[in-house]
C-alpha cells in the first residue's frame, strides 16, 4: 500500500483518535490491511462492521455486497480473493455455522480470506444480543476433513484493530482462511483507539508466481510449503477445485499418495510455522504455582483477579492466548511442568480447557470455570473460585 | 481513581447514546474510558443498559462491578439496578417514570423538562447535564464538545439547551437544599 492510499483510508475514517466499538475496529483494521472486498449478511452482534464497511469501502474504491445468506457471503469472499483482492466477511454463531463448508473450500484451494466471528450465545439462535466464547472448537473443527486453521482472539478495541490487520497478513502469508474469534462484548464495547501511522504497521501481500507461463505449476510451492498461486485474470492458467488435486490443480480423487501429500502440505504449512504464528501475553509466570489461562474478553477479568491476588501475596500468574489456533501447545506444556494448578475460565461449558488439558497431561491439575448465559466472569468470580478450589480458603 | 456508572432504562430513551457520549467526554478529558451495553432483541421498548467505567489508569475489567453512579429512567431499570447498590452510590432517577421509596435518591423530571423544550427525546441530554453537574465525573467543556460533535446537526442547539437545563436543575436544587 502506498502513502496516498493510506491517507485516503484515514480521510474516510475521519479521525485518528476515536472512541470506537470493536465492531468498528474490525472494519478499520481490514481497510488498513488492504481489504477491498466485503460480502456479508447482517446478524447481531456483528452488523455494525458490515454497516461501516458499506459506508467506507466505496470511498476508497472497494466493493461491498450484502449477500442473501452466510453461505453465499463466504463464497463471494473466496471468489474475490481468487482474483487477488483481499476480502473479508463478518458474522456471528448461526452464520458462522453456515460458513463452515466454504471455510473448508478456502483451506483446500489455499485461498486467503478473513472471517470475523463476533461470538454470541448459542447453540442455534440462542441469545442474539449476549456474548459468548462458544464457537472456539467450531473454529478449529467446524469444517470436515483434515485441515489447519489460524484463529486470533482480541481482548480490547485497539487490539481488535491490530489483530484484524494480523489476520490479513497471516492469511496472505499462509494462503489460508484466518479467523478473528471475538465476541459480542468486545464487538459492542467502546474504548479509545488510535489509528496507526503509515509506518506504524506492516502489510504482507501474497507472493505472486515468478516462473514463466510454461513452467508454472499452481500448487507446487517454489520453496517451503506455501504455493505461489496466480490471481485469476493475470495471464497464468489456474484451475481450482475443492476436490483433491495434483500440483497442476486438476482433480485426482482416487490416488492415496496425491491426497496424502496435498493434505499433509496444507496442514504442515501452518503447523511447521506454529512458533512463528503463535502470540501470547504472559503475566507473573516466573514463580507462579497457580496459573489462570484465558483469552478474549474473559482475560480482562482474569488479569484483574490475578493482579489483586498477587498483591495479596499469592504465587499466581496469567497466560493470555492471543493466538487460539494453532494452540500454543509448547507454552502451555511448559507451564504445566512448573505450575501445580491451572484454572481455565471461559464463556462456554469448557472448550479450550480440553486443549490445555491435552498439553498439560498429568503434570498439573487443570480446572475449568465455565460461565454461560451472556454475563461475563467478574474478577470477584475468579478470585472466589481460586480461593475455593485451589487455595482451599 | 475508577468511577463506575450505570445508565439504564428502556430502548428508545437514548441510554446507550448517553453512555457513549459520557465515555467520549471522558476521553476528551484525557482519561481512560470503556463503555459497554446490554439490550434485548427489541429496538424500542425493551430493557437497555449502558455501563461506563472512567479511570486515570488503564482499565482491566471493562464492566461495572459496584456502581458509583446509577441512573434509572424506568421502573424496571430502577428495580433491577438500584436496589442493591453500595451505600455511598449516587442514584439518579426520572421522577415521573420511577417510584422510589428510598431517601437518598436524586429525583429529576428529565422527560418533563425535555418535553417543555419541545422534544421528549432529549431527556438523555437533560440527564447528562444533571449527571455532569452533580458528579463532575467529566468536565462541562468536554461534555459540551462531545454533544456538539455527536448529535445530528439540526439538533445540536436543542441538545445543548437540554444539557444546560439539566445543569441548572442541579444548581437550583443545591441552592434550595433539595438536590
Amino acid at each position: 500500500m502506498e502513502q496516498g492510499e493510506y491517507n485516503r483510508i484515514v480521510k474516510a475514517i475521519g479521525k485518528k483518535q476515536l472512541f470506537a466499538q470493536g465492531d468498528e475496529a474490525y472494519a478499520y483494521g481490514a481497510l488498513l490491511a488492504g481489504c477491498r472486498f466485503f460480502a456479508g449478511y447482517p446478524i447481531t452482534p456483528a452488523t455494525e462492521t458490515a454497516e461501516l464497511m458499506s459506508k467506507l469501502l466505496p470511498l476508497i474504491g472497494g466493493t461491498f455486497i450484502q449477500m442473501e445468506d452466510e453461505i453465499a457471503s463466504m463464497g463471494a469472499i473466496i471468489g474475490a480473493s481468487v482474483t487477488g483482492v483481499k476480502s473479508m466477511t463478518v458474522t456471528s454463531g448461526p452464520g458462522f455455522s453456515l460458513m463452515q463448508e466454504h471455510i473448508g473450500y478456502a483451506c483446500m484451494t489455499e485461498t486467503p480470506c478473513v472471517v470475523v466471528d463476533v461470538q454470541r450465545s448459542g447453540p442455534s439462535t440462542g441469545q442474539p444480543t449476549e456474548p459468548s466464547q462458544g464457537d472456539i472448537m467450531q473454529a478449529r473443527w467446524g469444517s470436515h476433513g483434515d485441515y489447519e486453521i489460524i484463529a486470533l482472539a482480541p481482548n480490547s478495541v485497539q487490539e481488535s484493530l491490530e489483530l484484524t490487520i494480523e489476520c490479513f497478513n497471516l492469511s496472505e502469508k499462509y494462503r489460508n482462511p484466518v479467523l478473528l474469534m471475538t465476541d459480542g462484548e468486545v464487538g459492542h464495547m467502546r474504548e479509545g483507539i488510535t489509528i496507526p501511522d503509515f509506518a506504524g504497521y506492516n502489510i504482507f501481500d501474497r507472493e505472486k508466481p515468478q516462473k514463466d507461463l510454461k513452467d508454472y505449476t499452481p500448487f507446487l510451492p517454489e520453496q517451503g510449503k506455501v504455493p505461489q498461486i496466480a490471481d485469476f485474470g493475470c495471464g497464468y492458467h489456474t484451475y481450482i477445485t475443492g476436490l483433491t488435486h495434483k500440483p497442476d490443480g486438476l482433480p485426482a480423487t482416487d490416488d492415496a499418495e496425491i491426497h496424502t501429500q496435498l493434505v499433509t502440505r496444507i496442514c504442515q504449512k501452518i503447523t511447521d510455522d506454529a512458533d512463528k504464528i503463535i502470540k501470547v501475553e504472559e503475566l507473573f509466570l516466573e514463580d507462579a504455582e497457580t496459573v489462570v489461562i484465558s483469552y478474549g474478553i474473559t482475560s480482562r477479568a482474569a488479569i484483574n483477579a490475578v493482579k489483586i491476588l498477587r498483591e495479596q501475596g499469592e504465587k499466581i500468574g496469567h497466560l493470555r492466548l492471543i493466538t487460539i489456533w494453532p494452540f500454543p501447545e509448547k507454552i502451555v506444556c511448559k507451564i504445566g511442568e512448573s505450575a501445580k494448578k491451572i484454572l481455565v475460565p471461559e464463556m462456554n461449558l469448557g472448550q479450550i480447557y480440553h486443549s490445555v488439558k491435552e498439553a498439560v497431561g498429568y503434570n498439573a491439575e487443570v480446572i475449568k470455570f465455565p460461565k454461560i448465559g451472556g454475563t461475563l466472569h467478574t474478577p470477584q468470580d475468579i478470585i472466589e473460585v481460586l480461593k475455593e478450589k485451589i487455595f482451599n480458603v | 481513581m475508577r468511577t463506575e456508572i450505570s445508565i439504564s432504562g428502556f430502548g428508545g430513551q437514548g441510554v446507550i447514546l448517553a453512555g457513549l457520549l459520557l465515555g467520549k467526554a471522558a476521553i476528551n478529558d484525557d482519561k481512560y474510558a470503556v463503555q459497554t451495553q446490554s439490550y434485548g432483541p427489541e429496538s424500542r421498548g425493551g430493557a437497555a443498559r449502558s455501563e461506563v467505567v472512567i479511570s486515570d489508569q488503564k482499565i482491566d475489567y471493562p464492566k461495572v462491578i459496584e456502581a458509583d453512579i446509577v441512573v434509572a429512567l424506568s421502573q424496571p431499570a430502577f428495580d433491577k439496578y438500584c436496589r442493591d447498590v453500595k451505600e455511598n452510590s449516587t442514584i439518579i432517577i426520572d421522577s415521573d417514570l420511577v417510584k422510589a421509596l428510598e431517601n437518598k435518591v436524586y429525583s429529576v423530571p428529565f422527560t418533563k423538562i425535555a418535553d417543555t423544550l419541545g422534544k421528549k427525546v432529549v431527556a438523555n441530554s437533560v440527564m447528562l447535564g444533571y449527571l455532569q453537574a452533580s458528579t463532575e465525573v467529566v468536565t462541562v467543556e468536554s461534555m459540551e464538545t462531545t454533544i456538539r460533535e455527536n448529535v445530528p446537526e439540526h439538533t445540536i442547539e436543542l441538545n445543548l439547551e437540554a444539557f444546560y437545563q439539566g445543569i441548572e436543575f442541579w444548581k437550583k436544587g443545591k441552592k434550595n437544599g433539595t438536590g
